[in-house]
């Protein structure tokens, strides 16, 4: 008797405990599964572009109880930046409901774009990925803003035809490209190798192996033999700062080597020391603390102790950079939740937020981060954007904004990414035509 | 009945010497050949025949001061290659392991350095300097001989007798174990070596050499002669001292050398130890090149193809292989590279080690083994 009444009572127990519990249990969230990695031989790029998108979104949930007060459920995905683990990430993410997943590695998303409209998960690549995944008639589930590969190459040659004196004085000129040989450092050839035949310049590409990142005193002899007169860098990873050194160590002008964005962290530049100084890269955002997006990070993430970042790196380079991506994932989710009328919206609902998406000055005012970045909008028929950018200089401790905004050249750029895109459609025997419907901006 | 006396004449010349005439015989006459149809015009600067087995070679004549900068960056790169693979050998020469956690010691040790130069500087407050970085210095030291210990005791001592594959796997696990180790102590992000602060030198200078310039970096000197004295010294300790002796004791066979009294685990920790210190230099003069990342685990794979062609046993094997490997590597990525579209320095020194393969498998320095049935 006494047995059975203990039972009862342990299992009103439980029941009343439930019911107790279930309210919070039951809070709205979304769901965000988020690739990072913070291990491996590409550690250096990866942690800090990781720690500036959690800590945004860390920020919203405190600060404003998440977006639209549904909380964000961030989670990290660690893929080492390999490919293999990052296929796995998408699966874990899909599990999860994730609302979007974000490959951060061009292989990555090669391997999940065919994916990502069977499984209703969009990719957002942001200014990396397969550039003509910008054409949204093609590939309507993924996104890659502000600009692509294609554009950073055009910004690229124009910003050397300014120091050059006009895209004439490039005839003769040879233009060396160090690329990590991976589909990521592959990207910008195409569009480098027409501009060549254009305008009358010598490209010579300098792959180096993912093994010998920090091993390239031969790529470094070559540009020597070469007598090349630019370099550009498309590395990540161990390779730029290595790339950076090489530089100082072979005596080339470092105001003469331009990274492609990825290679303008911090800590690309920093280990070279004053080898370093006049060292160039391509940016689209500011750095610093001095924007009221960044100051709430440091008052409401950082001065918690919630931060995985240093103090002083918050504001850095590729800080920025995932403060960055995280506004404009908020923003697509903001969108969504208003284009469908739910709180808790799905990759379904992200997609159509994403095609939409339209930040102006004054929103980015809004956003609180005013100058922060140039104005960014998106439509169904354009996924990137081709927006400006801008080249940066380290002066030997920070980065400094070298130039005014560049234009890409988007009438030259864009039919090649729409027979791309065509290209890939045809070579993926059975790739849908595009049956989603397009939203418009209010 | 007639007596015959058979006398055998000792050949002109042995086999190996035949061979490499008839080998040199033909390589001449190829390139005299070459020579011919190049100068008449039957090869064009157009024709893949010129691409590959002319135009390179106009290129070193033409451009001698690229062709000592790239023997000479092929040196420094084989000078670090021998280090790293000097650790592989100590280790195989005392417990017949293939040490696959090398690369990572590498890396840990060059961490430790840097972890600790910080740890002092900004955590205890010593005055950032040659003395703090010599302090650190010996940390990290003392943290590779903590490390030495510690595998011997939790890996090795378990596994003695073990087959050679069960102390392969332990390493390969050692090695994850590491990497996990090292980023939760050390974080994840890159670190700058702290190369001044040890009072290595910076700079370069430049040579005017046949109407061109050498430019010769002085860590790259430094690099150099320091491990050739580590080198020297390292033959000498092992050479020349009871312990060396001890080692080439256990090399020989762990049994015998129980049976006479060395303690097997002392050798381990010496070696284990001797392999840590040259990880903590290899890990330094890398470090100094780029950054200190677990990216430099990758270039300890570099010690494969040198191994291969110097021989797992032997000390002046891992030298001379690097060398190879090094300076072969740099010759053919710049001469030959361009033809392939550049970047075939990672696969290069396994075909360099796979040609020394076909022909002394052991190795250059390597122990035959012979096998009776």
């Amino acid at each position: 008797m006494k047995t059975t009444r203990l039972a009862l009572g342990l299992g009103l127990g439980l029941v009343a405990g439930f019911a107790a519990v279930s309210p919070v249990g039951a809070q709205e969230s979304i769901n965000f599964v988020h690739n990072t990695y913070r291990t491996g031989a590409f550690s250096g790029s990866g942690i800090p572009v990781a720690d500036g998108v959690r800590d945004y979104f860390t920020m919203l949930n405190n600060r404003d109880g998440g977006i639209s007060g549904v909380r964000i459920n961030f989670e990290e995905c660690e893929t080492q930046y390999d490919t293999r683990r990052s296929v796995e990430c998408w699966e874990q993410a899909k599990a999860k409901n994730s609302v979007v997943y974000v490959p951060w590695s061009t292989g990555a998303a090669l391997a999940t774009i065919p994916r990502a409209h069977i499984d209703k998960m969009p990719i957002f690549s942001m200014a990396y990925g397969l550039s003509a995944a910008a054409v949204g008639g093609t590939f309507p589930w993924v996104f890659n803003p502000p600009l692509t590969y294609w554009d950073g190459a055009s910004v690229w040659i124009q910003y050397i035809a300014q120091r050059e004196g006009g895209l004439a004085n490039l005839r003769g000129k040879t233009v060396g490209l160090i690329l990590l040989d991976a589909p990521f450092g592959r990207e910008p050839i195409p569009v480098l190798e027409a501009l060549a035949r254009e305008h009358g310049f010598t490209l010579k590409t300098y792959p180096i192996p993912p093994a010998e990142m920090q091993n390239q005193s031969s790529t470094w002899l070559a540009i020597r033999r070469d007598r090349t007169d630019w370099v550009l860098v498309q590395g990540w990873g161990a390779m730029n700062p290595t790339a950076v050194r090489e530089a100082g160590r072979t005596g080339f002008p470092r105001d003469k080597v331009i990274g492609i964005w990825w290679a303008g962290g911090d800590d690309d530049a920093r280990p070279a020391g004053p080898d370093a100084r006049g060292y160039l890269a391509l940016s689209w955002h500011q750095v610093g603390t001095n924007f009221p997006v960044i100051q709430d990070i440091l008052r409401h993430v950082v001065d918690r102790g919630q931060s995985n970042s240093a103090r002083e790196k918050i504001g850095e380079n590729l800080y920025n950079r995932g403060v960055y991506q995280g506004m404009l994932i908020a923003e697509a989710i903001r969108n969504a939740q208003r284009l469908t009328g739910k709180r808790v919206v799905t990759g379904e609902d992200v997609r159509r937020g994403f095609e939409v998406l339209n930040i102006s000055a004054a929103r980015w005012t809004e956003l609180g981060a005013p100058d922060f970045a140039a104005p960014v909008a998106l439509t169904c028929a354009d996924h990137n954007g081709h927006h400006a950018a801008f080249v940066i200089q380290w002066d030997g401790t920070k980065w400094n904004r070298a130039s005014d905004w560049i234009r890409p050249d988007r009438a030259r750029i864009r039919p090649m990414l729409e027979e791309a895109a065509r290209a890939y459609a045809t070579s993926n025997a059975g790739w849908p035509a595009r049956s989603e419907t397009c939203d418009q901006p209010s | 009945m007639t007596d015959v006396t058979l006398t055998t004449r000792k050949p002109f010349l042995g086999e190996g010497q035949r061979n490499g005439l008839i080998a040199g015989g033909a390589l001449a006459l190829f390139i005299a050949a070459l020579v011919v149809a190049t100068q008449t015009g039957t090869i064009t600067r157009n024709d893949w025949t010129y691409k590959i087995f002319v135009d390179p070679f106009v290129s070193m004549v033409d451009m001698p001061d690229l062709l000592v900068q790239t023997v000479w960056e092929g040196f420094v790169a084989g000078v670090l290659y021998s280090l790293i693979a000097l650790g592989f050998v100590l280790i195989f020469k005392a417990s017949g392991v293939f040490n696959f956690a090398q690369g990572i010691m590498v890396v840990f040790a060059a961490l430790s350095l840097v972890g600790f130069y910080e740890f002092l500087t900004l955590t205890v407050g010593m005055p950032p300097g040659f003395i703090a970085a010599i302090v650190a210095l010996a940390g990290a030291v003392g943290i590779m001989f903590v490390l030495a210990v510690a595998v011997e005791r939790i890996v090795l001592r378990p596994l003695v007798n073990q087959p050679d594959i069960i102390m392969l796997m332990a390493t390969v696990g050692l090695t994850y174990f590491l990497i996990g180790f090292g980023e939760y102590i050390f974080g994840g992000s890159p670190k700058v070596m702290i190369t001044s602060q040890l009072g290595l030198p910076t700079g370069s200078t430049m040579l005017d050499f046949a109407g061109g310039r050498i430019n010769i970096q002085h860590l790259d000197v430094a690099a150099a002669i320091i491990a050739a004295v580590m080198i020297a010294v390292l033959g000498f300790f092992f050479q020349y001292t009871r312990i060396g002796r001890a080692l080439r004791a256990v090399a020989d066979s762990h049994k015998a050398a129980l049976s006479v009294g060395i303690s097997l685990n002392q050798i381990w920790v010496i070696v284990w130890f001797t392999a840590g210190i040259v990880a903590l230099f290899t890990g330094i003069m890398w470090g100094a090149r780029s950054d200190v990342s677990f990216a430099l685990e990758i270039i300890a794979l570099k010690a494969l193809p040198v191994l291969i062609v110097g021989g797992f046993t032997s000390i002046p094997g891992a030298i001379v292989g690097g060398l190879i490997i090094g300076i072969g590597e740099k010759i053919g990525e710049f001469y030959w590279g361009p033809l392939l579209g550049g970047g075939i320095e990672s696969w290069l020194a396994y075909i360099i080690a796979l040609m020394f393969l076909m022909f002394r498998p052991q190795g250059l320095f390597g122990d035959k083994i012979i096998e009776r049935i």
